[in-house]
């Protein structure tokens, strides 16, 4: 009874629908988070370098993260956030915290490469203005941060599970 | 359960199709660079700057000869004040903080011979010091015979370099000097003979033999990547006053501070003119236009990789259809040079390969960047501080890989950037146009560095510890001698030959093909 309850608490009541498209939504953002991260590490050669240097906005600040000192470790926060990150949307673990962590992510490459008017695009496969896709998905980070699915999908859903048979055991 | 644990394989399938992506990749990227063999490897370091410090005389402090006293590490108190507050301005502007972190040459200047009295009133004031006063000499000949000096640089208008040169190697005196070589067929010869006669070092200002990228093509060539190379295409674009030499013309120059007799030497003699004194390069009396100021350049260039040596054949033609304003050089020039016994190599059955065409096109009237050439069956180099090589889609060498779609025509096989991602704060479109094509900076071990202080170390330190310069009189032989060759069948409408044998370009009876080349209509 005990469960049931946690379990309709976590899931917020969300039908079967509507629970499904939240999963999917995080399984495939996390899928995309992760891919990239796994590309990056297994490229010893790869480095965000040239997309800093090239940011057409707060150039000072990306030149800054770009310079000999800094770059090392903003190419190893990025694979190790792009990996975290991944993991924990894929297995639906601290999901809110990789939210707030991709949104974080993005945020970066965003400004980086802003689309505003005026400001020069580089090579993108589509035509934008202010929205792109790495808004998009910062937006739909947001929405997995308002509605975790933990319950539905998940390691949290069996964590939960097995701490509420120990208390009810 | 189900609900619980399914991320898990999907986390594993991405992870494995990402590494077998990479992984693949990288592999291919393995084979590829291994089939290639290619060594980007550095030059042999030039010797040590150690002993007494050399004495050299500038002949000629106009704007190149104030850039190649920068590459000795003499800066004027004028250029050092700019730049200080050029870097206060924009910190990415390191011009000044590169200038100052230069290696010492162990060289003092000790004097200067410049016929335009500011000039030489700057080199006195800015480079002389309490235990080492610049002395002026009025004339070249005073200098190279005063014991003054172990070694000059010359940057005169080119009607006066051989001239001075010889002078300065019968003194005894070696001699850095700038391109091109001569400003006549005749003395060309003359100071060959010079220089082997003299024992002494003589080094022409083509200071892209020291880029790095250019060693590497050195290399790609020897390998035979590009296979049989038929055509090269290089190119001067440049569309903006000071790249057609209409330098300033300085608020001071007057007969009074011109020694304008000195100035001519053998020129024709006409009235002093202002114009012709600072626009020199526009004039068939003092420069050699296109075919001797940028051409030589790009010839060089191609010539230190493929040491393709004197064309038999050259035909030119252009016109001065961007700058019509009292000019007579052409500022739109075509230059063919036919090379029918060369080769690099061929990847095909004997004999089916032979000949290569050197393709020089230039405009002062557009700046679009048309990057050189090497164009060979198998592949096509593309050459500048960058190299890239694109492997032909009907080449016979790698005909497999393109099968086995290995290889993509359209991405390059091969690309060499010595310094990935760099910035680099390049100021005017003239500055632009050299250094895209190399023929300003290079980098050593990441670093960016002026490519004429490379090449003065070199000819420092063949003068101290023996060797042979890169752009000797050898390669400065075959340099003058191309351009003059473009410059003869600009101006007589025709092919005009070399023969090998005798050395010697073919005149037709009756002939004068010195004075020819030096008319002035």
């Amino acid at each position: 009874m005990f469960t049931q309850n946690l379990h309709t608490m976590k899931s917020s009541g969300f039908t079967t629908g509507q629970n499904t498209s939240l999963v999917l939504l995080r399984i495939l953002i996390g899928w995309h988070f992760f891919y990239e991260g796994i590309l990056k590490i297994y490229n010893p050669a790869w480095t965000a370098k040239g997309y800093l240097l090239s940011a057409t906005f707060l150039k000072p600040f990306f030149t800054w993260l770009a310079s000999d000192s800094v770059i090392h470790i903003v190419d190893t926060l990025n694979i190790v956030g792009l990996l975290a990150i991944g993991v924990a949307l894929l297995l639906g673990l601290k999901i809110r915290w990789a939210a707030i962590g991709g949104i974080l992510l993005l945020a970066f490459y965003y400004l980086a490469h802003p689309p505003f008017p005026g400001f020069e695009q580089g090579l993108t496969e589509g035509s934008y203005w202010i929205v792109n896709k790495n808004l998009i998905e910062m937006a739909a980070l947001v929405v997995l941060y308002q509605f975790p699915t933990y319950a539905a999908f998940g390691l949290e859903r069996m964590l939960s599970r097995n701490r509420q048979n120990t208390i009810a055991g | 359960m189900l609900k619980s644990l399914a991320g898990i394989p999907i986390l594993g399938s991405i992870w494995f199709a990402g590494a077998k992506t990479t992984v693949t990749a990288k592999h291919e990227r393995e084979f590829l660079l291994e089939k290639l063999n290619i060594k980007a490897a550095l030059p042999p370091a030039t010797g040590p700057m150690s002993g007494k410090p050399l004495r050299l005389g500038i002949i000629g402090f106009g704007i190149r000869g104030e850039q190649l006293c920068r590459a000795l590490g003499f800066a004027t108190k004028e250029w050092l004040s700019e730049m200080k507050q050029a870097a206060e301005k924009n910190r990415h502007d390191t011009r000044l903080s590169e200038f100052l972190a230069q290696e010492n040459l162990n060289v003092k200047i000790t004097a200067v011979c410049d016929v335009f009295d500011v000039h030489a009133e700057r080199v006195v004031d800015s480079f002389s010091t309490a235990d080492n006063p610049v002395k002026r000499f009025t004339t070249h000949k005073e200098l190279v015979n005063s014991g003054e000096v172990d070694a000059v640089i010359i940057a005169t208008p080119d009607h006066w370099h051989a001239p001075m040169a010889i002078d300065a190697l019968q003194a005894g005196v070696h001699v850095y000097i700038e391109k091109p070589m001569t400003h006549t067929i005749s003395e060309t010869y003359t100071l060959r003979d010079a220089v082997r006669d003299s024992g002494k070092v003589l080094q022409v200002g083509h200071q892209h033999r020291q880029t790095q990228s250019f060693l590497a093509a050195m290399d790609i060539i020897q390998k035979q990547t590009l296979g049989h190379v038929s055509l090269v295409q290089t190119n001067t674009n440049r569309n903006d006053d000071n790249g057609a030499w209409q330098y300033d013309i300085h608020e001071k120059a007057s007969p009074e501070t011109i020694d304008w007799d000195l100035f001519l030497g053998t020129a024709p003699k006409v009235p002093f003119n202002k114009e012709h004194f600072f626009r020199w390069r526009k004039w068939w009396a003092y420069g050699s236009g296109l075919s001797g100021d940028l051409l030589t350049h790009d010839y060089d260039r191609i010539n230190c990789i493929l040491k393709m040596g004197i064309p038999k054949l050259v035909t030119a033609s252009g016109g001065i259809y961007t700058h019509r304003d009292g000019r007579n050089v052409p500022d739109v020039l075509q230059v063919n040079m036919e090379y029918p016994d060369f080769s690099t190599g061929s990847s095909q059955p004997a004999g089916k390969e032979k000949g290569m065409t050197f393709v020089y096109s230039a405009t002062l009237g557009n700046q679009f960047d048309r990057p050189t050439y090497l164009m060979g069956h198998d592949a096509t180099m593309e050459l500048g501080n960058v190299i890239s090589i694109y492997a032909d889609a009907r080449s016979t060498r790698y005909a497999d890989m393109l099968n086995e779609n290995r290889i993509d025509p359209e991405i390059p096989i091969y690309q060499y950037n010595p310094l990935a991602n760099a910035t680099d704060a390049v100021t005017s479109a003239t500055a632009k146009y050299f250094a895209n094509k190399g023929l300003m900076w290079t980098y050593r071990d990441g670093k960016r560095i002026d490519s004429t202080f490379l090449h003065m170390r070199e000819w420092l330190s063949c003068i101290r510890n023996g060797g042979k310069p890169s752009c000797g009189i050898d390669e400065g032989f075959e340099e003058a001698i191309s351009a003059h060759m473009a410059g003869l069948s600009y101006k007589l409408g025709r092919a005009v030959e070399w023969n090998p044998e005798e050395e010697k370009i073919v005149a037709r009876p009756g002939e004068d093909l010195d004075a020819i080349l030096l008319a002035n209509e």
